[in-house]
């Protein structure tokens, strides 16, 4: 036995077995796999105080019976001794899913309580590493991989570290008492006491609360109630910040705006969401009978069938993913699951998406103190989605990956859910809540801990270097399950009446919410289940402990509804009752602690504010078919540290320029990443993320049907907006609206029932003098983009149905010493900052999902060239558009050794869209694939024509033969704009060539050309490349052709050739198999 | 009237995930069948000797804790009365199936290969995959002529997908050979020319001899790591608009319906039919020719 009372057991893999834990290990360091072993390890502590405490031998036993594999493992008691190993357990108050499930299991089978502790320990050879590295610095090298500090916690027993101290998981009890907050002095005062306590709130609102507090007959009627006449209990006052909070308010998009452009000032007085956004699905409800709930919810809800409505909501979870980047988006996804869930009575959940946007992983620059390394930020990220997905049994069917410098200090992680929800559920319209006085309020799933105090107003502020640890969470999926499969019993049955989600701001924000349907509530603070002691009542009303629901029962079925929760071991707890007294009420020992009327606390209280805005451009009408707003020539791009940028762009060879171009981070394949991905459980799977004869091409969108009894089916596509942010944000939004509708109709989606979500990720659009002196212009950036999502949400007559925003995305933090090059731009501050401060922001982001009705499962159509002979067409005009594109970018990397490019590279046009006509495209593709006459379907977006053909090809390995010069619009111009352009609204199709007549006569004025044909090789069966990825057995390999410049076609796919011409000339000759290996040489993700 | 169907029940709670379309594949092959959460079934409020086929399904039990499997396995053993009753129901002759998460939970149990023919003492486990990685991949599959498994019944190869990231099969030495030489492996991961493999990626964890599914030696204990309940449908595979290409430039015009993984459920069904002595619907021979 250890010190403490805890028994310390260790379980490696026998010689010879599998050790993936320090496989996985051995590359986070760098080390050879033999020189580190992994091995798990659990403290077991026996909760019963009065026992015996565990001895070494019954120990052993439990451990080889119920925790080690019999096969494979061997297990030791105690501390292996000479040996260097390194310890990484979390940190007390961190959730520890597997010593959670170790110890329900050992008390079911035992009968007996013991707490376990879980850790991992790595036993590292010094013959095998990397270089003979010392203790100390072996030591420092592991702890900066192996773990992060914010939740875990590391011990190197070699150099005295003593076990972990166990006691401390629980926590010295805290004052259950309530402390007044005094809103006392002036505005610096109250500023100080905002950051302190982290409120988030702003002088204004402070005053605002000091004046409520003020009010005469407030005090006379807190007096009475022995609540402190004056001024807010530390619990009303953190429930007001986070009910007000930028997270929970949206206050950005709420507040008037006053909008400067070049050519006059305009009032928004209502706000961006009413004029923009609801504004916009007002306008496009009139010609839409789809739309059931929309912006009143925790998620859009649209019609999908007779029996069923659709759910849709998709979060970021920026802040914790830039800190912890696994547990940060592990709560973001297990987070935005009980978005559908608690949406109405409650939504089953479909499927997931997600979109990255992170700087590139092989990032070489210093990083600032505060800031992960992009590689770690992207495999935690990705791991976090992966388990908090597939651990769900929810299928993670579309998503993107989108890398840029300036998401260095601030990543992106965009999390989707949606989810089917019934139309009548237990006698009443499934989308609809209701609450009488007297209903009880019950908390339901996880407990409440310290983790996650803060989240919401945190996040409404930026990272600093001094953040919080108690923000980040581990969330925990399989606690989460079992309490939405509960509710999915408890709902037909009618066992509740309402429900919604534990988020941001916890109790005091999802029982205050539903407060308002019955007009006021009392909640018993200290009734709450806690899962860590000493939390003092503001800590538990505003905990954002992960997997809660909350839930409002007739009392009549509370027993009922606790006798089946009971059964499936799942925690329900009535915590206190709804009334109809209009106000919140919090007791806690049957004092009351908090008292705050609803109406002020959610409708009145927050001061109004008013915006500037500015833009310094005119601001035109974008609905025209003129060419794309030029921009200002590139500035000479900086060289990456001892990179040799290649000579790719500006040289007449086009073929190489194609071959780098998939090669690029933002088009090469996603397959790695794509496939840890569960993608197809529920079975309903129909278009997947991979496609093709071997099932590796990037499909444009995903296809399921809900239903497995039916074949309607829903498609799920995004587009995302962020590099034409800078120059055009109008234009910007309305290329990612296209974008993701564009996506969805290729797989088959019917533009006429397809509605859109908006999530904006912003850096703070608030002007202040010397923290954010140039506020004003992002401000106006905004105002632009949100012009943007609503005229082409209308020209679409695609419905915005929910959104989200987060509008903080700047870290604030010190320069690295020396003046080492950070490798990008920082953001300004102004006069009032100190020297060595530094500003990062990630740039104006917007993230358009869409979710639409396939009428036809089995009329959906991938993207993948099917048949030599086919004939290939190209939809939508293409125009000399590069600037922002993947050429132009490319050519910048290039730069440094060849002259700047003459033609369309140097005219740098912005790539356009033409919404009115794209639409008609769009419906006309539909129709045509209603009647079976698209083979296959794919969007032209980043890299162009020339990449999107390339990836047809490769996805079908079939060649291509075009002529692009015939594509709409492509005359006359130069071959590099045909092939590699930008312009939004284009589509690559291809078609038998008996179905031409009947094809084209769905494009009567529409801008359609047939530019080639799928190169003809020998018929193949569907059979043939079955499992994987091994290269297709082709005949007579001895018949290549060479191809000039891009030297001899290699491996068995080289017969099949992508052959574009342009202008009359041959510009891209290379065999499939080049291509595909350029586009698959990605980093294993 | 006397329902003369087989009755097959499908487990779910705890994390297991699959169970919907385990249970589609069910009523397609004009089984009846419930869905029972694991705890009504441990308590007795859903009699297990009510039914003919149990179904473990995929998903995450207790989240892959401790090990894949593992924990759920645990508890049921440690349920003293549904142990027995479970034993019981293998002594009667009746079919327990297993896919990914379920066929880990049956082996972490011990009930199946069972070569020695001491039931509950396990003879194999699945360790992590060699690519230490959760990975979701379509997989061509070689049937064993020789094993006795009723499932499989008439099939040499099944395209089924493969979502796990444990799923090494690792047999106990002692029991190693007699495991391989036997009927015991039913299908194996195989290459393009349709032999077992033990080559990443066709063989997607490196699997042994490419063992990706075991029996016991009734064939009516059944455990495979790909998943047949994810490929009930035509519109599943993969490849399926690239096949209806083929089909409709061949003049064939209707789409078959189901994919191949129905053809287990079917085999599960007739088997249990025939066991007991009960009946399938007309109309599901029907539809499963058409679909041919």
């Amino acid at each position: 036995m250890s010190p403490g009372g805890a028994t310390r057991i260790e379980i490696r893999p026998r010689p010879g077995c599998m050790d993936g834990l320090g496989r996985r290990a051995a590359r986070k360091l760098g080390f050879s796999a033999e020189a580190v072993t992994g091995a798990r390890i659990y403290y077991l502590i026996d909760a019963a105080q009065d026992r015996e405490p565990l001895a070494d031998s019954e120990a052993l036993e439990l451990a080889r019976t119920y925790l080690a594999d019999p096969l494979t493992d061997e297990v030791r008691i105690g501390e292996t001794r000479g040996e260097w190993a390194i310890e990484v357990g979390l940190r007390p108050g961190v959730t520890d899913n597997e010593g959670n499930v170790a110890s329900e299991i050992l008390r079911e089978v035992l009968g007996r309580s013991l707490r376990v502790h879980h850790a991992r320990q790595f036993t590292i050879r010094a013959a095998g590493s990397a270089q003979a590295l010392e203790g100390g610095t072996l030591a420092s090298h592991c702890r900066a991989r192996l773990g992060n500090p914010l939740v875990e916690r590391f011990r190197v027993p070699a150099e005295g570290d003593p076990p972990f101290a166990l006691d401390t998981v629980a926590e010295p009890p805290g004052p259950a008492t309530i402390v007044p907050v005094s809103l006392g002095g002036d505005a610096a005062a109250l500023m100080r006491l905002s950051k302190e306590r982290v409120l988030a709130l702003s002088v204004a609102e402070l005053r605002s609360v000091r004046e409520y507090f003020e009010r005469p007959a407030h005090q006379a009627e807190r007096a009475g109630l022995g609540l402190p006449p004056d001024r807010p209990t530390d619990v009303e006052l953190e429930a007001i910040a986070q009910t007000w909070s930028e997270h929970c308010k949206h206050k950005v998009f709420n507040d008037a705006v006053v909008f400067r452009h070049a050519d006059r000032t305009v009032a928004i007085p209502e706000g961006l969401f009413r004029t923009f956004i609801r504004g916009a699905t007002e306008v496009v409800s009139r010609e839409r009978d789809f739309l059931v709930s929309v912006f009143t919810d925790n998620a859009g809800v649209v019609r999908f069938d007779e029996d069923y409505d659709l759910v849709f909501k998709v979060e970021t979870h920026n802040s914790p993913s830039a800190l912890e980047p696994y547990g940060g988006a592990l709560t973001g996804i297990v987070g935005v699951n009980r978005d559908p869930a608690g949406t109405g009575l409650g939504a089953q959940l479909l499927f997931n998406t997600d979109v990255f946007c992170v700087a590139p992983p092989d990032w070489t620059y210093p990083l600032p103190e505060g800031i992960l390394p992009p590689a770690r930020i992207l495999a935690g990220i990705r791991q976090g989605v992966e388990d908090g997905g597939n651990q769900s049994g929810i299928p993670t069917v579309n998503g993107a990956v989108f890398f840029d410098a300036r998401f260095l200090a601030r990543p992106l992680v965009f999390c989707g859910t949606g989810g089917l929800l019934a139309r009548q559920i237990a006698g009443r319209p499934g989308h609809t809540k209701q609450i009488l006085p007297g209903d009880l309020i019950v908390m339901l799933g996880g407990r409440v801990g310290r983790d996650g105090i803060h989240g919401a107003t945190f996040s409404s502020e930026g990272v600093a270097e001094e953040t919080p640890s108690g923000v980040v969470q581990i969330g925990d999926p399989i606690t989460q399950k079992r309490a939405l499969d509960l509710l999915a019993e408890a709902r037909p049955l009618g066992l509740y009446r309402a429900l919604t989600d534990n988020g941001a701001g916890g109790l005091s924000s999802s029982v205050g919410e539903l407060a308002q349907l019955s007009g006021g509530c009392e909640i018993h603070l200290d009734q709450v289940p806690l899962k860590a002691i000493g939390l003092c009542p503001w800590e538990i009303f505003v905990s954002e402990s992960q997997e809660r629901m909350t839930l409002a029962v007739p009392p009549e079925r509370w027993d009922q509804l606790a006798a089946l929760a009971a059964r499936r071991q799942v925690e329900a707890t009535v915590i206190g009752h709804f009334t109809d007294s209009g106000h919140l009420t919090a007791r806690f020992g049957g004092k009351v602690v908090a008292r705050l009327e609803l109406e002020w606390l959610h409708h009145t209280g927050l001061p109004a504010r008013t915006l500037e805005a500015e833009w310094p451009g005119s601001v035109p009408d974008r609905h025209d078919s003129a060419p794309g707003p030029a921009v200002a020539p590139l500035d000479p791009a900086p060289g990456g540290p001892g990179e040799d940028p290649g000579t790719l762009a500006g040289s007449p060879d086009r073929t190489s320029a194609l071959l780098a171009l998939l090669g690029a981070p933002n088009i090469c394949s996603r397959e790695g990443l794509i496939r840890q991905y569960d993608h197809e459980v529920q079975g309903g799977s129909v278009i997947k993320p991979l496609v093709g004869i071997h099932r590796d091409g990037p499909s444009d969108a995903a296809v399921l049907r809900p239903r497995l009894d039916s074949g309607r089916a829903v498609a799920v596509s995004n587009g995302l907006g962020c590099r034409l942010a800078e120059f055009d944000p109008y234009l910007m939004a309305v290329h990612a609206v296209d974008e993701a509708i564009r996506n969805a109709v290729c797989v088959g989606a019917d533009p006429d029932h397809l509605a859109i979500l908006d999530n904006f990720c912003w850096p703070d659009p608030v002007h202040d003098p010397d923290r954010n002196p140039d506020g004003r212009r992002k401000m106006g950036a905004l105002v632009r983009a949100c012009q943007g999502l609503h005229d082409a949400a209308i020209a679409y007559a695609a419905p915005l149905i929910s959104g989200k925003d987060s509008v903080k995305n700047d870290f604030m933090g010190k320069r690295p010493r020396g003046g080492a090059p950070l490798g990008l731009e920082p953001a300004p501050l102004g006069p009032g900052a100190a020297a060595d401060e530094l500003k990062l922001s990630a740039p104006p982001t917007l993230l358009v999902s869409a979710l639409a009705v396939v009428p036809e499962a089995t009329r959906a159509v991938s993207m993948d060239f099917k048949a030599p002979g086919d004939l290939v067409y190209v939809l939508g005009l293409t125009r000399a558009e590069l600037a922002t594109g993947e050429y132009e970018s490319l050519a910048r990397q290039a730069e440094a050794k060849v002259p700047p490019a003459s033609g369309a590279l140097a005219e740098r046009r912005l790539p356009t869209v033409d919404p009115a006509l794209a639409r008609r495209c769009y419906r006309a593709v539909h129709a045509a694939m209603q009647q079976d006459l698209v083979a296959s379907c794919h969007d032209a977006s980043d890299g162009g024509l020339a990449v999107a053909l390339a990836e047809c090809a490769i996805a079908g390995e079939l060649g291509v033969r075009c002529d692009l010069s015939e594509a709409p619009g492509a005359r006359g111009l130069g071959d590099e704009a045909v092939l590699f352009s930008e312009t939004g609204g284009r589509l690559v199709l291809s078609v038998a060539p008996a179905d031409r007549e009947r094809f084209e006569a769905h494009f009567p004025d529409l801008p359609l050309a047939l530019v080639g044909r799928v190169a003809a090789v020998e018929p193949r069966s569907w059979k043939e490349g079955r499992s994987g990825v091994s290269e297709r057995e082709l005949p007579d390999a001895g018949n290549q052709p060479e191809v000039k410049g891009v030297g001899p076609p290699e491996g068995a796919g080289g017969q099949m050739l992508v052959e574009i011409e342009a202008q009359g000339r041959t510009v891209v000759r290379a065999a499939v198999a080049q291509l595909k290996r350029a586009w698959q040489e990605t980093p294993q993700w | 009237m006397v329902d003369k169907r087989v009755r097959a029940l499908v487990l779910t709670g705890y994390g297991i995930n699959c169970e919907q379309e385990m249970a589609h594949g069910y009523r397609l092959a004009g089984a009846r069948v419930t869905v029972a959460h694991l705890s009504d079934v441990l308590e007795g409020e859903v009699n297990l000797d009510d039914f003919h086929i149990l179904n473990f399904p995929g998903g995450f039990s207790f989240g892959d804790h401790l090990a894949a499997g593992r924990a759920l396995a645990d508890k049921l053993k440690a349920t003293r009365g549904f142990w027995s009753k479970l034993k019981r129901f293998v002594k009667d002759g009746k079919f327990i199936w297993g896919v990914c998460n379920g066929f880990q939970v049956m082996a972490k149990l011990g009930i199946l290969p069972v070569v020695e023919g001491k039931l509950g003492d396990p003879e194999i486990t699945l360790m992590a995959n060699d690519s230490g990685r959760f990975e979701d991949r379509w997989v061509q599959l070689a049937v064993n002529p020789d094993s006795p498994c009723v499932y499989t019944r008439g099939l040499s190869e099944i395209t089924l997908p493969c979502r796990h990231g444990e799923g090494k099969v690792v047999a106990r030495e002692d029991i190693k050979d007699r495991f391989l030489a036997g009927g015991y492996v039913v299908m194996q991961y195989a290459d393009d020319t349709g032999l077992p493999t033990e080559q990443y990626p066709h063989n997607p964890n490196g699997s042994e001899a490419g063992v990706a599914a075991v029996c016991d030696e009734s064939g009516k204990i059944f455990g495979l790591m790909p998943h047949p309940e994810a490929h009930l449908f035509f519109t599943n595979h993969p490849n399926w608009t690239h096949k209806k290409v083929e089909l409709f430039r061949k003049g064939i015009r209707t789409l078959p319906v189901e994919g191949e993984g129905m053809q287990l459920f079917h085999n599960a069904v007739r088997a249990a039919a025939e066991e007991f002595d009960l009946s399938v619907p007309a109309e599901v021979t029907e539809r499963q020719l058409a679909s041919r």
